[in-house]
């Protein structure tokens, strides 16, 4: 199976994200990692690899930091890597990401299955995986965790997709793009041997010439970014002698603030 | 001059920090407990048992910059794991690697390399320790056979390794004590060998240091590493290894203390205002980031000579007498600035306190290297070529 699966590169979770008083984005020195969302699909697509044979293509769209994602991906065990950088995609937004994503998978050539993560958790809207599947207009399967029956050759497969009232269970064609929830299982650790190719891995990049397409039209802009207003939270500690006297005061308490 | 990691050495580093975050929880478990914790087998899975030893001898091909960084993720977790590190790659696998025959690497070292079996360094003795030249246990040559017996004692690992490496009394007439000695790969496996665990330690409470006894323990002529008489020259080589990785962990415990005190001292109040704003706290904090500082340099220092094939024994000397009595400076300071608090194992502070007594005690105390700063800089000590050099890091040959 030819698999590809899209990273992106997002700064660490345990950063401190704020609105700076120019109006950007800031996190700091802390440092850029690989989306975790993104660490659930390198998982699955390498799985599927292992399981039916073939590659894995890692594939991001961004500036040389985007390299943080490629490499640990590729210390997981991707096959190879492209990054998709060019002066003109300097403004985006998740429809012309996946016009570009989608001309990627075509340029690839022959592709049974493209992965992504659930979102990313900068942007966190989620829209990629199902944008990039209308263009490419193959089938999508949001939010998998797990795979039930894959027939590499016949070109079908059968899903559970995690959604909120439980599993459902999906059946679609290949070609397919998927999104993996993290109910698909913990992502492996980066081996050594994988470090080692990845730190020495040169990684193509392709230009908007290269695949053929012109800059992509942007509908959504962000017109302003704020940080949150703060919000005043008072807290009270209910007391009481037995935890039944607790429960009841806190019962009383619920009802009276008509939280239930 | 370039201070740069490489892109590989980061990703190295990331990698061995995840692996150490995962352990913490583990780790504080087993240390209460007082029993090793059950996490050779990862380790051994993650490939952290191979770092520092090349491909074809079952390692994972990293340099020795790598093993250093590894160690200092290891402690900054815990020091039991960086002894793991210190005692079956520095003073065993690597010590095959430096010494033994091709056969005996391929019997030995690609095990060990692979983490398929543990492996030890038994030198300490219940009577000898700085004075190792006067150690005790013999080794008597009968036939294809050296028979041992004797005791080794303060053994990290013993209960847990499959081979270790022991250097023994040969030769009792020899002219100097330390030119009777020889170093032996042993199986712990075999008939006569008995093992046990030290209770009771102040420190390193998550691992094994024990004792092992040999009585009538035949070992193969093969097994001996390097020439009969050779043994306190391979043994001081093998503390060469295992000083470099406890100066690395070291550095580790160091940060972890900084860490912990910075964060309990921007957030405890008193008078006021976070201690982190009094004049004499700060006073620790500074002296933590400055120690972390100094003691990455030695130790990096140290793991380029050994990558450019430079004798590193008096840089690795230094960079473990200076990093482990910074390490324990920094542990007793982050103590004191958690209050009462740091007196309870609530906070990670009072083991880090604890396990970093153990460093200025094992792999030559504070005393034995500042005898040997000192005799290198008069003069009285030079490192003279051995017989056979440690293997540079060679990127294409380590593959
Ligand atoms: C947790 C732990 C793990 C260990 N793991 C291992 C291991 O894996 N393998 C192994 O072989 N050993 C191991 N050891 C033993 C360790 O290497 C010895 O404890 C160390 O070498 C010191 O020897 P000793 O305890 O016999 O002290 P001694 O040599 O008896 O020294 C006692 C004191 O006298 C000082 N002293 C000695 N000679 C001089 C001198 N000439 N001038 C000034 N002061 C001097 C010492 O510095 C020390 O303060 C371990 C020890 C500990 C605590
Ligand atoms: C074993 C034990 C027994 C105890 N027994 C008793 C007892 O019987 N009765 C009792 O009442 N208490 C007892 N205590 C509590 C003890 O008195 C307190 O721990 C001590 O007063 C320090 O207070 P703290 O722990 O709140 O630390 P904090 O006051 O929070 O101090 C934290 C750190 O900041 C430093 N610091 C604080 N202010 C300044 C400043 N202005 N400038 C510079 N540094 C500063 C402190 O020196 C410390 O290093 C006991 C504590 C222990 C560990």
């Amino acid at each position: 199976m030819k698999i590809v699966v899209f990273v992106k590169v997002t700064p660490d979770t345990a950063a401190t994200v704020k609105v700076d008083d120019s109006g950007n984005v800031t996190w700091g020195d802390a440092p850029l990692v690989l989306n975790p969302w993104d660490e659930y699909a390198v998982e699955a697509a390498l799985q599927t690899k292992e399981a039916h044979g073939g590659s894995v293509t890692v594939v991001s769209m961004g500036d040389e930091s985007a390299l943080e994602a490629i490499r640990r991906a590729l210390a997981m065990g991707c096959n190879d890597a492209i990054r998709i950088d060019d002066p003109a995609l300097a403004e985006d937004d998740t429809l012309s990401t996946a016009k570009v994503l989608a001309a990627a998978v075509q340029k690839i050539g022959d592709v049974d299955m493209v992965f992504f993560g659930r979102q990313a958790i900068d942007g966190d809207t989620g829209l990629t995986p199902a944008q990039t599947a209308r263009l490419l207009g193959w089938p999508y399967v949001g939010l998998v965790a797990a795979f039930r029956e894959l027939d590499a050759d016949g070109g079908t497969f059968t899903a559970e997709r995690a959604i909120e009232e439980g599993r459902q269970v999906v059946a679609s064609k290949l070609p397919a793009v998927v999104s993996v929830a993290k109910d698909y299982g913990e992502p492996r650790y980066p081996s050594f041997m994988g470090i080692r190719k990845a730190a020495r891995a040169k990684v193509p990049v392709w230009s908007l010439a290269d695949l053929g397409i012109e800059a992509p039209a942007v509908k959504v802009r962000l017109t302003q970014l704020m940080n949150p207003p703060k919000r005043e939270v008072q807290c009270e500690f209910i007391e009481g002698e037995t935890p039944e006297e607790i429960a009841e005061k806190l019962a009383d308490k619920i009802l009276a603030e008509k939280v239930l | 001059m370039d201070f740069a990691l490489t892109e590989e050495h980061k990703m190295v580093q990331e990698m061995v920090r995840k692996f150490a975050n995962e352990a913490i929880p583990i780790i504080r478990e087993y240390d209460r407990k007082h029993e090793p914790a059950p996490l050779l087998p990862r380790m051994a899975e993650l490939g952290i048992l191979g770092v520092g030893i090349p491909v074809k001898y079952g390692g994972q091909g990293l340099d020795y910059i790598s093993l250093g960084l590894v160690c200092e993720e290891l402690e900054y977790a815990d020091s039991t794991l960086r002894v793991v590190m210190a005692v079956h790659m520095g003073l065993c696998a690597q010590t095959i690697f430096h010494w033994g025959t091709e056969e005996q690497k391929q019997k030995f070292l690609v095990p060990l390399a692979k983490g398929e079996k543990i492996g030890c360094g038994a030198f300490t003795e219940p009577g000898h320790g700085s004075d190792f030249a006067h150690i005790q246990m013999t080794g008597r040559r009968e036939g294809d056979y050296y028979i041992l017996n004797g005791e080794k004692m303060w053994i990290s690992l013993a209960t847990l390794a499959d081979y270790a490496i022991v250097t023994v009394r040969t030769n009792p007439e020899a002219e100097k004590p330390h030119r009777g000695l020889s170093t032996f790969i042993v199986d712990l496996h075999s008939p006569g060998i008995k093992r046990g665990d030290i209770k009771g330690k102040l420190g390193v409470r998550a691992g094994s240091t024990g004792w092992i006894a040999f009585q009538d323990v035949k070992v193969p002529v093969e097994n001996r590493l390097g020439e009969e008489g050779e043994g306190f020259k391979i043994t001081m080589t093998a503390f060469d290894r295992g000083r470099y990785t406890v100066a690395a962990g070291a550095v580790g415990l160091i940060r972890a203390a900084l860490d912990a005190s910075v964060n309990y001292a921007t957030e405890r109040k008193t008078f006021g205002v976070p201690i982190g704003q009094h004049q004499l706290i700060k006073q620790k904090i500074a002296r933590m980031a400055r120690d972390y500082e100094m003691g990455k340099l030695l130790y990096l220092k140290a793991g380029w000579q050994m990558n450019e094939g430079i004798r590193a024994t008096r840089m690795t000397s230094m960079a473990k007498w200076f990093a482990t009595e910074a390490a324990f400076q920094a542990a007793h300071d982050a103590v004191q600035i958690h209050g009462a608090y740091g007196f309870s194992d609530e906070y990670d502070v009072e083991r880090f306190f604890r396990n970093g007594r153990g460093s200025i005690i094992y792999e030559g105390s504070s005393e034995i290297h500042t005898l040997i700063q000192a005799d290198y800089a008069l003069g009285y000590r030079r490192d003279k070529p051995l017989r056979i050099e440690l293997p540079p890091y060679d990127p294409e040959e380590w593959q």
